[in-house]
């Protein structure tokens, strides 16, 4: 009796299985975007009650621990979208920010954890228009591409030549990905054609940088509308979708990651093209972290986990995560004036 | 490549184990063999015959429990027998500061009960962690406030005594919670066995109980497998029985103590349909499926596991489910990351795979995940069946493992049809973004609980139980408490004297000297012209009068032995016909108005009102006693009247249970329902059983009293001008014997009524397992029929309705 009682047995006898038929995805390939298809987006049906119990949940049924925890962690740090917004950015700033994107995590941790290949960089460092430039140049030879918020953002209520002109001038500058707020109105008064044209038109400004579309979930009222905006995004040809711009009210809930996540994987399943998911605004702890990516994981597969296909709008983030690995490394709890700052 | 960067390649999940490290010092604390729990202390675990318990997911004991003997049983019931007076003497608010007590306590070693719960069960820890543990506090807290409130709430009730329960393995702690909690607070005290799978939480219970300080005796344990059970069933001094298990045993029980007196309530088995109608958000529904029939591996009495499909998303329905099953994990019990965990015992792990096999060979798809479940232990993966016909083993056998059945289906009607196609009733789950379709399907759907757009909901304030063969009485809420308390008159109530039944006797033949009726047709005074015309009391069914199958008659002997009258002697296909009328009637007459149903009421009243010399006269041609027969037309008409007022007030609640959602309680109609009436006050007695069956919109085969069945024949001409549908009350004379036990025995009857004696008592119990029907029987107990409290009421209206607990949650 007694020991035997308790051994753990619990080698996960679970695959990786993705959800999606295999074969279907077509891999790393660009979302072309397709027809709006206005049946698809009415037909939307959310319940709220049940995707709240599903997103609390997320959390309690599953649980990474230990060596797993560590991997997970670094794993969110490379989906990390390194971000500063602020009416006080400088160019200064800015280059601190990009030294601590190419070395998020202390070396000696990374080499605790074997780690330490140079492989553990953040997935992009996210500016204003203004500061593109200064973060191209800091970036320069590290592969961390610069991401710019574009397009009268936050609000995205300028004129659509002058949003399309500043989408332009971001890539100008050099940044390969560009992230821009939707018209929520559109979203509100069910003005589907409207959006997809809008999208369309961001799209085509892009050129070859990669559109992420924020839907500015915390003005869209409710979860269905969440869904259906994400649908149109994607058939204008959105490369992610985003939930918040960081300056809503409300910015990344899960319920709303649940929601975008399983309209992201009714594309997938429809189109076979992989579209982006990235949560932005709010996510400031390591445990909150190991949540999005268990929602990515149990809702879209262990494919969706990684920066190609998943990101976090997040600032703070990246110091929580830092004490934790350092607690991993060291068995004590960590302190953040141990970490180097952004 | 470090463990790290490999992981961090494979993002894979690893052990999340919970430590069992506390429990099994609790368990070595005891040196692992535990004795029952009597009188407030353990008694010896070697004094007698014991038997080990053993964790599922390896197969190794764990520690070893008695085998409860009859006289381990008697003993226990004597303590709670000595300790009830005292216990219901501390009053509402004594018992309401232990119930509290037990509460806080629970919750401080809420983690020690859910590990423990998970080792003896095999449940996975998130569930006993996250639900099983918090409910089982939530309803202590819950029922301490009903042991406060009771005094206002329930005067002029008093608690039926010691109370025997007998709980599953499924749920082992919330199940003792659910019964206990509810019997504390009402004054009860208590015997409870456990399932010998699962003893272990309740034993750590009654040590906490103890270190409660709750009073010795109040509540015991006795440990043991059916034997015990069905000792503590046996046993003559305990007075009610609750139980929680198969219908087979829920059977056994219900008729063992027929005729007892013993109360009992019975939570048994389900097949509970899980309907998608095309209007679903399917990915929540997949959610759902999870949740119905793979939460405690499909152990779950009301798991749902019929998943009924409308046509048009059956396959991309079946399609989500398969990819969301190859992403369960299934294995150790206590890694926190552990969606399945595993069956209790071989002998149910085997019972699952033959029953699968069989509907394998029945021509059902049977569709695993790829991966394999773990090698040691009892593991079964999760199972979707499809290609099944309704009449199938798959369909229509309680599996109890994570096996579900999926069947489509085109209309809401036929979703309806095929919910209902099963001798259960316990849950229903539908799933519709219409709100308008929901509400329209829930009430239809027959079962005790039904979840809309969310499935396993359950809380202390809403009432859980079945309709038809998944069991009787509720647990939960107000209405659960009923179950444990009876009027305060009914034991004082002496035995009621033996009317002398009238010997049945045909008609005399023609000629014979007592062949001579008084004026040839009950009373009637014949007119100048000579006789009066014969009248012919016939059955009343469907609406018709209609002459007995078997035509013959029985005679009615009035004052001085004279005869009164004839009535029909119905025999079974009399019976048989009136159920048809009844089944036939029934829907329609329930979904009328309460407010249809009150002026059909009133309007008997009347009209009866109005023939109210000629009825009593006919009452006195019975009995003799003039001024009692007007008495008695007149309390009838006061009590038609009575339930007209009650037919559209008898509202349902809505339960506050701590969700975002509304809880609807309905009162609903049983269904089609025996009423024998008592032999005394043959109108009154018959108007008392029939008027609130009827307004609450049940149909009814009544058996008017054997003294006086010409009371109730009388009665159809009044139904005859009261616009009272034909089948809704159908009346069937004859002589009991020979009518009751079909009556009784009927499949299709949901439910009976009895008044009268203690042998006719125990018959319509024991007949009545054959489909579970509620039965309400009066063991020859004497009943004032004139007297408001005893006579009418809420404890009719209880008796004629049952609830049913509609969860509905919100949100946009």
């Amino acid at each position: 009796m007694s020991d035997q009682t308790v051994r753990q047995r619990s080698r996960s006898t679970a695959p990786t299985a993705p959800p999606l038929q295999p074969g279907l995805l077509r891999e790393g390939a660009r979302n072309p975007g397709m027809p709006l298809e206005l049946d698809w987006v009415r037909e939307v049906r959310i319940n709220l009650s049940a995707v709240e119990r599903r997103a609390a949940t997320l959390g309690t049924r599953r649980s990474v621990k230990k060596a797993w925890q560590a991997a997970w962690l670094l794993k969110a740090v490379t989906c990390i979208d390194l971000t500063t917004l602020s009416g006080d950015d400088t160019p200064g700033r800015v280059r601190r920010l990009c030294a601590k994107a190419r070395h998020p995590v202390r070396g000696d941790i990374l080499d605790a954890l074997g780690m330490n290949d140079g492989s553990i960089r953040v997935a992009a460092v996210c500016v204003y228009h203004q500061l593109v430039e200064a973060a191209v140049q800091a970036l320069a030879g590290s592969g961390i591409p610069v991401a710019a918020v574009s397009a009268g953002f936050p609000h995205g209520l300028n004129p659509l030549p002058q949003r399309l002109q500043e989408i332009h001038a971001s890539v100008e500058a050099g940044a390969r990905e560009i992230d821009v707020v939707v018209t929520r109105g559109h979203v509100l008064t069910g003005n589907w054609e409207a959006l997809y044209e809008e999208v369309r038109a961001f799209r085509d400004a892009c050129g070859d940088a990669h559109l992420k579309t924020i839907l500015a979930t915390g003005e869209l009222a409710t979860l269905r509308n969440v869904a259906r905006a994400s649908l149109v995004c994607m058939m204008a040809g959105a490369d992610f979708v985003k939930t918040s711009t960081g300056k809503e009210g409300v910015n990344a809930t899960l319920p709303v990651g649940v929601a975008m996540a399983r309209a992201v994987r009714a594309y997938a399943e429809r189109t076979g093209y992989a579209v982006g998911f990235k949560p932005a605004g709010g996510i400031r702890t390591a445990k909150q972290s190991l949540v999005w990516l268990i929602l990515m994981k149990e809702e879209l597969g262990t494919g969706w986990l990684t920066p190609e296909l998943f990101r976090f709008g997040a600032s703070s983030l990246l110091g929580d995560i830092e004490r934790q690995l350092e607690h991993h490394v060291t068995g004590r709890y960590s302190a953040q004036h141990r970490h180097p700052l952004a | 490549m470090s463990k790290v960067a490999e992981i961090f390649e494979t993002m894979e999940y690893g052990p999340a184990p919970e430590s069992a490290e506390r429990a099994n010092s609790w368990l070595d604390d005891h040196g692992r063999a535990f004795g029952h729990y009597v009188g407030g202390a353990f008694t010896d675990p070697d004094a007698g015959e014991s038997f080990e318990t053993a964790n599922p997911a390896t197969g190794v004991a764990m520690a070893r429990v008695r085998q409860g003997s009859p006289e381990d049983v008697d003993e226990a019931v004597r303590a709670a027998r000595a300790a009830q007076p005292g216990w219901w003497a501390l009053g509402p608010h004594g018992r309401a500061r232990y119930l509290y007590a037990l509460a806080r306590r629970i919750q401080k070693h809420a983690r020690l009960f859910a590990v423990l719960e998970s080792m003896d069960n095999g449940k996975p820890i998130r569930e006993s962690r996250d639900l099983d543990i918090p409910l089982v506090a939530r309803h202590f807290y819950h029922h301490a406030g009903w042991a406060q409130l009771m005094a206002g709430e329930m005067p002029d009730y008093e608690p039926v005594g010691v109370v025997g329960q007998i709980i599953p393995w499924n749920f082992p702690m919330l199940m003792l919670a659910w019964k206990v909690a509810p019997a504390l607070a009402t004054g009860n005290t208590v015997v409870l066995k456990p399932a010998e799978f699962t003893p272990l939480t309740a034993l750590l219970f009654a040590e906490l109980s103890r270190e409660a300080e709750l009073p010795a005796g109040v509540f015991n344990v006795v440990t043991g497998d059916g034997r015990t059970g069905a000792a503590l069933v046996a046993h003559p001094s305990v007075d009610k029985i609750a139980f929680t298990g198969s219908t087979e045993v829920g059977r056994i029980i219900r008729s063992e103590t027929a005729g007892t007196g013993k109360r009992v309530s019975l939570e048994l088995g389900g097949k509970s349909p899980f309907v998608v109608f095309d209007d679903a958000d399917l990915d929540s529904v997949v959610e759902g499926v999870v949740d119905a029939i793979w939460f405690n591996q499909g152990q779950v009495c009301c798991a749902g596991s019929r998943i009924l499909a409308q046509e048009g998303i059956a396959v991309a329905l079946e399609r989500k489910l398969r990819a969301r099953m190859e992403t369960l994990r299934m294995g150790d019990p206590l890694d926190k990351a552990v969606d399945m965990g595993a069956i209790v015992a071989p002998v149910q792990l085997e019972r699952i795979r033959s029953l699968v096999e069989k509907g394998r060979g029945e021509g059902a798809e049977v569709w695993q995940p790829t991966w394999g479940v773990p090698r040691e232990g009892w593991f079964y993966p999760p199972t979707l069946c499809t290609n099944c016909a309704p009449s199938g083993t798959l369909a229509q056998v309680e599996i109890f493992g994570p096996v579900v059945v999926m069947m489509t289906f085109r209309t809401p009607a036929e979703a309806v049809a095929l919910a209902n196609d099963t001798r259960y009733g316990l849950a229903a789950s539908i799933w519709t973004e219409s709100v308008n379709l929901a509400l329209d399907v829930a009430p239809k759907v027959k079962a005790g609980t039904v979840w809309v757009n969310c499935t396993n909901f359950f809380d202390a304030a809403s009432g859980f139980g079945g309709y038809r063969e998944s069991g009787f009485g509720r647990e939960g809420g107000r209405e659960g408490l009923w179950e444990y308390v009876r009027p305060t008159w009914e034991g004082t109530a002496p035995q009621a004297p033996e009317l002398s039944a009238p010997v049945p006797e045909d008609v005399p033949p023609p000629g014979s000297a007592a062949g001579a009726p008084a004026g040839a047709g009950g009373g009637d005074t014949p007119a100048a012209g000579g006789r009066s015309v014969d009248r012919t009391a016939k059955l009343y069914i469907g609406g018709k009068q209609t002459r007995p199958d078997g035509d013959y008659s029985i005679a009615v002997r009035g004052v001085g032995g004279r005869v009164a009258g004839e009535v029909g002697r119905g025999n079974r296909k009399d019976v048989r016909n009136a159920v048809e009328a009844a089944r036939k009637a029934q829907a329609g007459w329930a979904a009328r108005t309460a407010h249809n149903r009150a002026q059909i009421l009133y309007y008997l009243a009347e009209n009866l009102d109005a023939r109210r010399e000629e009825t009593a006269a006919r009452l006195a041609s019975m009995s003799g006693d003039g001024k009692g027969a007007a008495a008695e037309v007149e309390a009838a008409v006061r009590r038609l009247f009575t339930y007209g007022a009650w037919a559209d007030k008898w509202d349902g609640r809505v339960h506050s249970t701590p969700f975002r959602n509304v809880t609807l309680a309905m009162n609903e109609p049983i269904g089609v329902m025996g009423a024998v009436c008592p032999d005394e006050l043959p109108l009154l007695g018959f108007v008392s059983c029939l008027a609130p069956l009827v307004a609450m919109g049940n149909a009814v085969v009544a058996i008017p009293s054997r003294v006086g069945p010409l009371a109730a024949t009388d009665f159809y001409q009044v139904m005859d001008t009261s616009d009272v549908p034909g089948g809704v009350v159908n009346i069937v004379t004859g002589v009991h014997d020979e009518i009751v036990p079909t009556l009784a025995a009927h499949d299709d009857v949901d439910g009976i009524w009895y008044f009268g004696s203690a042998v006719g008592s125990t018959d319509v119990e024991r007949a009545s397992t054959g489909n579970m029907k509620r039965t309400w029987v009066s063991y020859g107990r004497a009943r004032n029929w004139v007297n408001a409290q005893q006579g009418e009421g809420e404890e009719f209206l209880r008796e004629a309705t049952q609830v049913k607990n509609i969860w509905v949650p919100y949100g946009e």
